[in-house]
């Protein structure tokens, strides 16, 4: 007995004596801090992902606090949090247009056919420092997925059957992680658009017009039918390759219609009515990636439910 | 003409291949299996057998059933572990007991790290030393030691000899019995059996791969042949057995068994040769080999001549396998050094 | 025999066309020339379409320190300044030029007699192989006359010339060691009076008996040479190996291989270096190596820069049925051809086609941790641990782990038995860290 009422009360005499060495220490090196870096921290998302340029975000807390918001902005927690930040600092800033990244290329398997076989890690960087490419394209989608590594959201996947990464709408919060991955700048960040609407050129390739559509059936031949069609002036061709402004883009979608080669991509738009120039849009458009269409069969759910979340 | 393959250099490759690795040390590993094979016959072969087929087999169904993905079984790894794991065996081990060292060797020890390549600690020995734990009556046969009923080599019967010696202690064993008795060394060391010849070819003592150091030699001369290991970690380890039991030797050879006996004393060599120079629990520079090896012959050492345990080789190597990540740290010799300019 | 001190493989040693002699390539109809084919700046083109060229003319104007001009090859009519895709299909600015007869430029010496006598001086010299364009020709194409001028820093001691040829197949710089040995020793001799040193080797790998013996025979007639032989070991034919191997000294991390006192050149470069020299020839022209065991021919060429390697492939029958990978360079280093219609360049040293069997990457299992590749690392690095934090991109601790002395020689893939593919890996890493080492700010 009297070995049981030694032993709790040397434990618990131990325990005392370290809790104040450690409540001393503590005080001695106690690191005196904003309190509103941690009520920002508190409101961050958490993901750490460094979209907003910051490190973590500890780091964008930090940031705000000391320097103010200015052009600070968390792509992943979008307006909705920023507000919060906004309100918690006693700041206010302007609602930013939600971004998610698009894929600007187009040359599935079937449309661009693999010149060579390569051999070795699985890795888009490895490949682009040793060569052109599989196929003749020099400028389209190596297919080895470094956007998808560098996503911390799994918003991208790569599609085997058309070897072409595929954005989630849902998941991706426009961290623009994928865009500094990608070798080959194919990854852009374009505004979410009204309803998730957008029109995009999905071709990067610089080439002359023969040279580009012999490497790829759906490449930008830099003809300039789009930016003569557009009635407001967002697209502009320069070096063989067409671009569309997405703040001018008002969605009239005459260019995807006109683009000979279907490299000019309209995504979650409702059908068109079949009678408006079937040929140039509808094959073009069927046998693209997923998120050209609405009604492309087997990622349907998926595009549609950004669309009715915005109605 | 083909599609052109395009990849990064270098474009061909040699001939080296893990498969062939691991042939090569079941290769070195066959001496000392036939040696057990010859004198203990069916029991041994069927020892190796079920310890083989039973590695294997947990390492396909594992990776198969557990983990669905691709087997590996055919880079020969597991039957390494398998074999390896039979000649740590006393030869009589009943099938249950071989079975329970399988799992514990390819489940605990292997795959639950991540499978080949990815486990901190030898497979074989920790089956080993977890069976010697939970088992120790079977493992080390300290029901038996009575030498005059013939548990050593040379005496009348062969057969009845390999019978008893499979639940025979091993040489160290005995000493260590003896000298608890009060026996002096010199009386324990002129038992018959004990001598060095006796040790270099058969003793019966012990588990399958102890029997003859001659056997563990030649598979040692066939992997630095095969330039499959490097031998600073055995020849350390021998070494500093040596030097350390020496020391001790000098000391009161009364009370310490000579460490010539020592060093070829089975367990020592099996360890040195096959266990410690395991690629993936030991270190990669010449520099952390050798102190991983200096290692395992101080504990070696201590733990025969202070342990409660007579033999320490399986635990020495375990932990020294825990500081091999530390060892690793070693960095080789670099060809440029640093320039000296400012 | 001397050898590099640390780590190295023994890849098959293969020559199959060793005995070939070098047979003039015809021109072909059309040459293009690349305006980069040295390692640093690419040269500007200095002519413009419609010009007529005449061989040896100088077509494109060094823009840099570390840059070299480029001559014409071949005379003709300009056809087009543009972008042409190399063998990787990279676009490279490039001049094309229509060829018509075969006029060579008045100032070129085009007699067979060899010249013997050094009439320029040190700085004449340095200068001639400036204009004449003449670049390392052992693989990294290293403008000669910058590594001819080290920094006040280092003081040279000695020529090494490079015969190893460490590299299976390759057979170019053995032709030239017995073809033209005599021109190969004068530039030796040559590189040595414009360095300002009194000693120069020949390092030569024992499995060239026949070279080794013939520079030895004409060794005694020029004053400062000593052969090498070398033993067999790749890859002794890397600068830094070869350094190592002959005057037992180490370049140190980072540092110029001139640190040690050594400048190396090749074989290959110093015959380039005799012809600027004493012929006033400019490099436009190269000796290169058909071959390869499914090879439908086993051929030694002195090509004019420019050819379309298919030109050469047709001219040697076609490529084989069975070739899926076609290399140029040897199969340790050199890099895989994906586009077959790409010219020559002054470096370019092989076409060696290779099966599928024989260049068949196996699939990559786990790591056993056997320290092989640390073994063969010549640089004493540790591939394996490289590999892993270039996976888990740890750039500071693949920069505590001296990724930047990667000398990308492949003997770490070249020798792991689980087929990793390392050095893939460790050449990002190496990029990556170098990027973020040289935009630090210096000290």
């Amino acid at each position: 007995m009297n070995i049981i009422i030694f032993t709790i009360a040397a434990l618990a005499v131990l325990g005392l004596l370290l809790a104040i060495v450690l409540y001393i220490v503590a005080q001695k090196f106690k690191v005196e801090e904003d309190p509103r870096i941690d009520t920002v921290e508190a409101l961050m998302p958490g993901a750490n992902c460094g979209g907003c340029g910051k490190a973590g975000c500890r780091a964008f807390a930090e940031a705000a606090v000391k320097e103010g918001l200015g052009s600070l902005f968390c792509p992943v927690g979008g307006n909705a949090v920023m507000q919060k930040v906004a309100e918690a600092l006693g700041q206010t800033i302007e609602a930013k247009e939600p971004q998610v990244a698009v894929l600007r290329c187009n040359g599935n398997c079937e449309k661009r056919k693999k010149t060579t076989r390569y051999e070795g890690v699985a890795s888009c960087a490895t490949v682009a420092s040793l060569y052109g490419g599989e196929t003749d394209c020099l400028f389209g989608c190596l297919g080895y997925g470094d956007c998808e590594a560098a996503c911390q959201f799994g918003a991208i996947k790569v599609n085997p059957k058309t070897g072409l990464p595929e954005v989630d709408e849902e998941k991706c919060t426009g961290c623009g992680a994928c865009t500094k991955a990608c070798p080959k700048l194919l990854l852009e960040l374009r505004n979410k658009g009204p309803k998730g609407r957008r029109v995009y050129v999905a071709c990067r390739n610089k080439e002359k017009g023969a040279v580009a559509r012999k490497a790829c059936l759906s490449a930008c031949i830099g003809c300039g039918k789009c930016a003569k069609v557009c009635p407001f002036e967002a697209i502009t061709v320069e070096t063989n390759l067409a671009y569309i402004d997405f703040t001018k883009c008002r969605m009239c979608r005459k260019c995807v219609v006109e683009c000979p080669t279907g490299a000019i991509h309209e995504v979650n738009f409702p059908p068109r009515p079949a009678a408006v120039k079937p040929a140039a849009a509808t094959p073009a458009a069927a046998a693209q990636a997923k998120p050209v269409q609405p009604q492309a069969q087997p990622e349907e759910k998926k595009v549609e439910i950004p669309v009715q979340k915005t109605e | 003409m083909n599609t052109l393959i395009v990849s990064p250099s270098p474009h061909v490759h040699g001939k080296e291949s893990t498969r062939k690795i691991m042939g090569d040390v079941i290769i070195a590993l066959l001496p000392a299996v036939l040696v057990s094979i010859w004198f203990f016959g069916l029991s041994a072969i069927h020892l190796v057998c079920v310890s083989v087929l039973a590695c294997v087999v947990f390492e396909y169904f594992i990776q198969k059933v557990l983990m669905k993905k691709r087997s590996t079984v055919g880079d020969l790894s597991a039957v390494v572990t398998g074999v390896l794991l039979a000649l740590n065996l006393p030869v009589c081990s009943p099938w249950w007991l071989i079975l329970i060292g399988a799992f514990v060797a390819i489940g605990i020890a292997k795959m639950s790290f991540g499978g080949l390549g990815q486990n901190l600690f030898n497979p074989a020995l920790v089956a080993r030393v977890v069976l010697l734990v939970s088992f120790p009556v079977l493992m080390t046969g300290t029901a038996f030691h009575a030498p005059e009923t013939g548990y050593l080599f040379g005496n009348s019967d062969l057969a009845s000899a390999a019978l008893d010696a499979t639940s025979g202690a091993t040489p160290l064993g005995f000493v260590k019995e003896q000298l608890a008795k009060g026996v002096s060394m010199q009386e324990i060391m002129a038992t018959p059996g004990l001598s060095y010849t006796q040790l270099l070819f058969a003793n019966m003592g012990g588990s399958a791969g102890e029997l003859s150091a001659v056997a563990l030699i030649l598979g040692f001369i066939y992997l630095l042949c095969r330039r499959v290991i490097k031998p600073w970690i055995s020849l350390s380890i021998l070494a500093t057995v040596f030097v350390f039991a020496g020391i001790l030797y000098l000391g009161d050879s009364s009370k310490y068994v000579d460490p010539v006996f020592h060093v070829l004393n089975g367990g020592l060599l099996l360890g040195a040769f096959f266990m410690a120079t395991d690629y993936v629990t030991s270190p990669m520079t010449a520099k952390g080999q050798v102190i991983f090896g200096i290692g395992i012959g101080v504990i070696t050492v201590l733990i025969r001549t202070f342990g409660a345990y007579p033999e320490g080789v399986s635990f020495a190597i375990l932990i020294m396998n825990a500081t091999v990540p530390l060892l690793n740290k070693f960095q080789p010799k670099r060809f440029a050094e640093e320039a000296q300019k400012k | 025999m001397r050898t590099f001190r640390m780590g190295g493989v023994h890849p098959a040693d293969k020559k199959i066309s060793k005995d070939a002699k070098i047979e003039k390539l015809p021109i072909p109809k059309i040459v293009y020339i690349s305006m980069a084919q040295h390692l640093g700046a690419p040269a500007a083109p200095c002519v413009a379409v419609g010009d007529k060229v005449k061989v040896g003319q100088i077509i494109g104007n060094p823009t840099g320190f570390v840059s070299a001009p480029v001559h014409s090859s071949v005379s003709g009519t300009v056809k087009a300044i543009g972008m042409v895709n190399d063998l990787a299909k990279r676009p490279v600015n490039t001049v094309t030029i229509e060829v018509e007869g075969d006029e060579w430029m008045e100032d070129i010496d085009r007699s067979e007699e060899i010249v013997r006598e050094i009439k320029l001086d040190k700085k004449e010299i340095v200068d001639r192989i400036k204009a004449c364009g003449v670049v390392g020709l052992g693989g990294a194409t290293f403008p000669t006359n910058v590594k001819l001028s080290p920094p006040p820093t280092a003081t040279p001691t000695c020529v090494i010339i490079n015969g190893a040829e460490c590299e299976p197949y390759l057979t170019s710089d053995y032709r030239v060691m017995m073809e033209m040995p005599e021109q190969v020793l004068i530039g030796g001799t040559i590189l040595m009076k414009a360095l300002g040193v009194d000693k120069y080797y020949v390092g030569i790998e024992e499995n060239k008996p026949e070279a080794i013996k013939k520079l030895s025979d004409l060794a005694p007639k020029y004053p400062g040479v000593e052969i090498v032989p070398l033993k067999k070991k790749y890859p002794q034919g890397g600068e830094k190996q070869l350094i190592d191997a002959v005057i037992r000294k180490r370049v140190p991390s980072q540092g110029l291989p001139v640190d040690t006192g050594a400048v190396v050149q090749n074989v290959g470069t110093a015959f380039a270096v005799y012809e600027a020299v004493q012929k006033n020839k400019p490099l436009f022209e190269g000796i290169m190596t058909v071959t390869g065991d499914c090879s439908k021919a086993q051929r030694n060429f002195l090509h004019r820069v420019g050819t379309p390697l298919s030109f050469i492939m047709d001219y040697c029958g076609g490529v084989p049925e069975d070739a899926s990978k076609i290399i140029s360079g040897g199969p340790m280093m050199g890099k895989a051809i994906s586009n077959i219609n790409a010219p020559t360049l002054k470096g370019t040293s092989s076409i060696l086609y290779m099966t599928e069997a024989q260049t068949k990457r196996k699939e990559e299992s786990n790591c056993i941790r056997c320290g092989k590749c640390v073994g063969a690392c010549p640089m004493g690095l540790e591939p394996y641990l490289l590999n892993k934090l270039g996976k888990a991109g740890m750039m500071d601790e693949l920069e505590e782990h001296h990724v930047y002395d990667c000398i990308e020689c492949g003997c770490c893939s070249f020798t792991c038995p689980a087929f990793i593919p390392l050095l893939d890996t460790i050449r990002q890493s190496k990029a990556a860290v170098m990027k973020i080492m040289r935009s630090r700010p210096k000290k």
